[in-house]
This record gives C-alpha cells, sequence and structure tokens, in this order.
C-alpha cells in the first residue's frame, strides 16, 4: 500500500493495532511505552519496538513530547502508520525520527501482522 | 511552498542553528499538509511546560534551545506548569520535582516566553483577534480562540508552537484557511444546559462521537465564555475537535456552510448517561475547579458558596496568576483558605503530580478533567455540577 510521507525512515516488525484514535499524553507511560488510557482497547498493551497502526491521534497537544519522550526513553515504536496523521503526531514523529506515513486503510492489518514500512517512499508491505 | 528570501536564509541557517532546525520542522508539516506559503503569526501560546507531561527528555531538549541563545519573536505565553511557581511548598508539592520544574520555567523565560503559565491566555493578556493567524498549542485554548473569538490557530503540538514562536511564522494550512473551517456535522441539542458541567458532560459526549470533526450546534440558546470554554476543552479532550460553531452565539456561525450536514441529537437522557459513565460514585477526597483555568466569576461563584464554612476535604481551585492576584485583592482567596481550601495558580490538577500527594477520588466539574485524570493521575472521578461537589465538600 502507497500512502503520505509524514516522517521519513525504513523499519521492520510485528503491527500493534487501534482501532480506536491514540492520545499519547495521558494515554501511554513515557517510561514504558504502555497504553495507559483507561478503557482504549490496547490499554495494558506495550507499543515498544512494535509498528503502531491506528487512525488518528487526539487529545492533548502535549502528545508531540510524549512521543519524542517514548524515543529518547527507548521505548518507542519503531515506526507509525495512520489513516490521517494530524499535526501532533507528526510533529513528534518528525522531531523523534521515528519513520510514519498516513492516507493507509488500517483495516487491512491485523494485530502480529510482519510489517515492512518504507517511509522514505510512503510504502507500507504486510510481509 | 512559496519561501521569501528571508525564509531561505534560515533554512540555509543564516540565522542560526536552532531557527534553521525549528524552520525546517515548519516546513515540513507545511508540505505535508499542503501549504503555498508562511504566514506571520500575532501570538503564541505553548504547551508541553509540567515535568510530569515533558519529563526529562523534553526539559533537556528545551534546555539545550535556551542555552543557544533563542529568542522568540511573538507574544508567546506558557501552559500550566506542574506546580504552582510560588507556593508549591505550601501546597506539598514534592521538591525534587519543583526541582526539575523550575529547570523548564528557566529556561523559557531565557527564551523571552512570557512566565504567565495558564491554559486560558485570553483572560490572562493574550488576547487574539477575530481572524488573526496564530499558533496556539493547549487544546481548550485552540478550540476557544478559534470557536468563541475566530481566531485562526491549528492544534500545534508543543515543540511546533515553539517553533512558530521563535521564526514568528507558521505554514499556512488547516484551519487557517476559510475552507477548512466549515462544519461536517451537525449536533442537534434537545436539552437545557444549566451548569457549566452540562457543558462538560455535552463536550466530552460530542467529541467521543465526532473525533476530529467540525460540529456545528444548534439548540444552545445561552452559553457564557465559562461555559463554552468548559464545552470546547472536554470536545478537545475525549476527541481532537479544534473549532466548533453553535448557532446565534459564535461569530463564524453565520458565515459558515451549513447544508447537507448529517444530524446527530442529543437529549436529556444522552447528557445524563454522559455523567454516569463519568462518575466513580465514590467518595472524593479532594474537589478540584479549573479546568480549564478558573475566570474570577467562576472563583467568586465558588467564593459564595463556601462562605463561612468548614470544609471536610480541601477544594482547589485552579486559576492564572493574574485572576489569582484579582480573588486576592477581592479578599475571595482569603475566604476561601478561612474555609479550608486553596486557589492555586500556574498549574492544574491534570498536569500536577496529585497521586503523589495522597488523593486518590478526585471531584470535578469538568469534562476535561474527568477524561484525564483516571489515565494520567491514577484518580476515580466524581463528575458533578459544582452545588454538589461543594455539598460533598461541606
Amino acid at each position: 500500500m502507497k500512502g503520505r510521507i509524514i516522517s521519513p525512515g525504513k523499519c521492520k516488525g510485528a503491527a500493534i493495532v487501534s482501532k480506536e484514535p491514540i492520545g499519547f499524553y495521558g494515554g501511554v507511560d513515557l517510561e514504558t511505552g504502555i497504553i495507559i488510557e483507561k478503557n482504549h482497547p490496547l490499554e495494558g498493551k506495550c507499543i515498544k519496538n512494535k509498528i503502531l497502526v491506528f487512525p488518528c491521534g487526539k487529545g492533548s497537544t502535549v502528545g508531540s513530547y510524549v512521543i519524542y519522550g517514548l524515543k529518547k526513553n527507548n521505548v518507542s515504536p519503531l515506526g507509525i502508520i495512520n489513516e490521517e496523521t494530524e499535526t501532533i503526531v507528526a510533529t513528534g514523529v518528525i522531531l523523534a525520527g521515528i519513520p510514519c506515513i498516513d492516507k493507509i486503510d488500517i483495516s487491512k492489518i491485523n494485530n502480529d501482522d510482519e510489517i515492512s514500512l518504507d517511509a522514505d517512499k510512503g510504502i507500507v508491505e504486510i510481509v | 511552498m512559496y519561501l521569501t528570501k528571508e525564509e531561505e536564509k534560515i533554512l540555509d541557517g543564516e540565522m542560526g542553528e536552532v531557527q534553521e532546525r525549528m524552520f525546517r520542522l515548519l516546513v515540513r508539516l507545511g508540505d505535508i499538509y499542503g501549504a503555498d506559503k508562511m504566514i506571520p503569526v500575532g501570538s503564541v501560546q505553548v504547551a508541553g511546560v509540567s515535568y510530569k507531561s515533558i519529563g526529562d527528555p523534553g526539559t533537556e531538549f528545551l534546555e539545550d534551545m535556551s542555552s543557544k541563545n533563542t529568542k522568540v519573536k511573538v507574544l508567546t505565553y506558557l501552559n500550566p506548569a506542574g506546580m504552582d511557581l510560588e507556593n508549591w511548598r505550601k501546597l506539598g508539592f514534592p521538591k525534587n520535582f519543583a526541582k526539575n520544574q523550575l529547570r523548564i520555567i528557566n529556561a523559557f523565560k531565557k527564551m523571552g516566553i512570557v512566565i504567565t503559565s495558564t491554559c486560558t491566555p485570553y483572560l490572562a493578556g493574550n488576547l487574539p483577534r477575530f481572524r488573526e493567524h496564530i499558533a496556539w498549542s493547549e487544546s481548550s485554548a485552540v478550540s476557544f480562540s478559534n470557536s468563541v473569538i475566530g481566531a485562526r490557530t491549528n492544534r500545534e503540538g508543543g515543540p511546533s508552537a515553539l517553533a512558530a514562536a521563535i521564526c514568528g511564522r507558521t505554514a499556512n494550512y488547516g484551519l487557517h484557511l476559510w475552507e477548512n473551517r466549515q462544519p461536517n456535522v451537525r449536533i442537534k441539542v434537545n436539552t437545557d444546559l444549566v451548569y457549566n458541567s452540562d457543558f462538560g458532560a455535552l463536550g466530552f459526549l460530542v467529541g467521543k462521537t465526532v473525533k476530529n470533526k467540525i460540529p456545528y450546534f444548534t439548540g444552545i440558546n445561552n452559553g457564557d465564555t465559562d461555559q463554552l470554554k468548559s464545552l470546547g476543552a472536554a470536545m478537545a479532550a475525549s476527541g481532537a475537535v479544534a473549532l466548533y460553531h453553535i448557532e446565534g452565539l459564535t461569530p463564524e456561525a453565520d458565515l459558515i456552510n451549513k447544508k447537507d450536514l448529517e444530524t446527530i441529537e442529543i437529549g436529556k437522557k444522552e447528557l445524563n448517561d454522559t455523567y454516569e459513565n463519568l462518575n466513580s460514585n465514590e467518595k472524593p477526597d479532594i474537589v478540584i475547579f479549573g479546568c480549564p483555568h478558573a475566570s474570577l466569576r467562576e472563583i467568586s461563584s465558588i467564593c459564595e458558596k463556601i462562605k463561612g464554612k468548614k470544609l471536610k476535604i480541601p477544594i482547589w481551585i485552579c486559576t492564572s496568576r493574574l485572576m489569582k492576584e484579582a480573588a486576592d485583592r477581592m479578599e475571595y482567596t482569603d475566604v476561601i483558605e478561612k474555609a479550608g481550601g486553596h486557589i492555586v495558580s500556574d498549574t492544574c490538577m491534570v498536569v500536577s503530580p496529585i497521586e503523589n500527594m495522597g488523593y486518590n477520588v478526585t471531584g470535578v466539574n469538568s469534562g476535561k478533567a474527568a477524561n484525564y485524570l483516571p489515565g494520567f493521575c491514577k484518580q476515580k472521578v466524581v463528575f458533578a455540577n459544582i452545588d454538589k461537589l461543594v455539598e460533598e465538600a461541606i
């Protein structure tokens, strides 16, 4: 599938998919990379070293710093795939240097699919 | 994207390394979202101020920038910090936390950013005008300035707002453009909204339902600025609503295209269910008002209700330093403290470490606070109107 380049880079890994939007501030623990938002479909799951797939961001605009902090703390996802990346997530991934693309039909991606993400070209492949 | 000669010089690094790096971020965002050019911004509001929110990585990022003699180009305000910057000792904020928080504040100050830490800059000396382009980031302030004032800002991430402050510009895309400010869902409200918390509950429900759409409300016949800030704050927390319109109340409501909108109806039952969903039904051990930061009108009304009473559990009212100053002069602060409450400025319950200060169940009248407190402060929430909360506290 081909999408829009948000932040360049390449990575490979297992997908972790949320059908619901993710708010990083208050939703993801900065030290562990575990989703802490109550009643979120991924609550308790860790996004470290995964390819994180979700429709769009939500909630606080401090989310950009949380994404940057996750990377600095070595608990960030390897890459991010969205339907629509809004500015909060875009700013975070650009600053952190996490490969990210959007305009992807994420319903085609399932949990634990092996994903190859080439955000230099805007291409995602399910291996 | 078209760049002026001066802007090209920034990209070439002629204005220094920090400006180049920050401008690159803005250009990148502009390229992604199809901006045609850069536009000057009238003011900036920067989020990502609490040590609790940004941690060591964010602190080091800001210190590095301020050490390179970076200065902002336009009026720039700060979002709430993680503690009251003057009375943190008295209020029991942990010492180590305070040390790190002050590092962050100093870095901002060095860059020329006004150390008025508030999510309601429009009540504290940073008021944009109708149609002014600004770059604000706190999600409720973005919603208020776009919707109630009719200024124009995207939901800026903390770092992209800082970049706009340092460069005095932002990329011309999204909500800066009239065609993107049109509603795409109609919300028909079939119930009376009385309390600020009614607006908060409505906002929570609508944000959850419409996610990042632009709602056009009908059936809201009245609402003061406190209630509209409560509505917008909740929608921006449970969803990503950056702009809303209300028939008869907000400045762009008569100008937008309202044809062929999908309609969602919300009545008394939906509102009551939202109260129920947000409520743990436990006994609060603290009640906190002021999310977003309380106006003087809100402070004075709480003051009236607890005057001469003795509180069983503390009431905190979070507000900006400026409102606190006015409350001091009107002796509201004195009345509230005699009852056993506090006016806390520069911070709020969401970004301060209340879970480490012995509190487990927090009473709030804010849909936004009810949204964030369980995840970020490990609090159980009692969501109710001001009268019920004051009753719980006395």
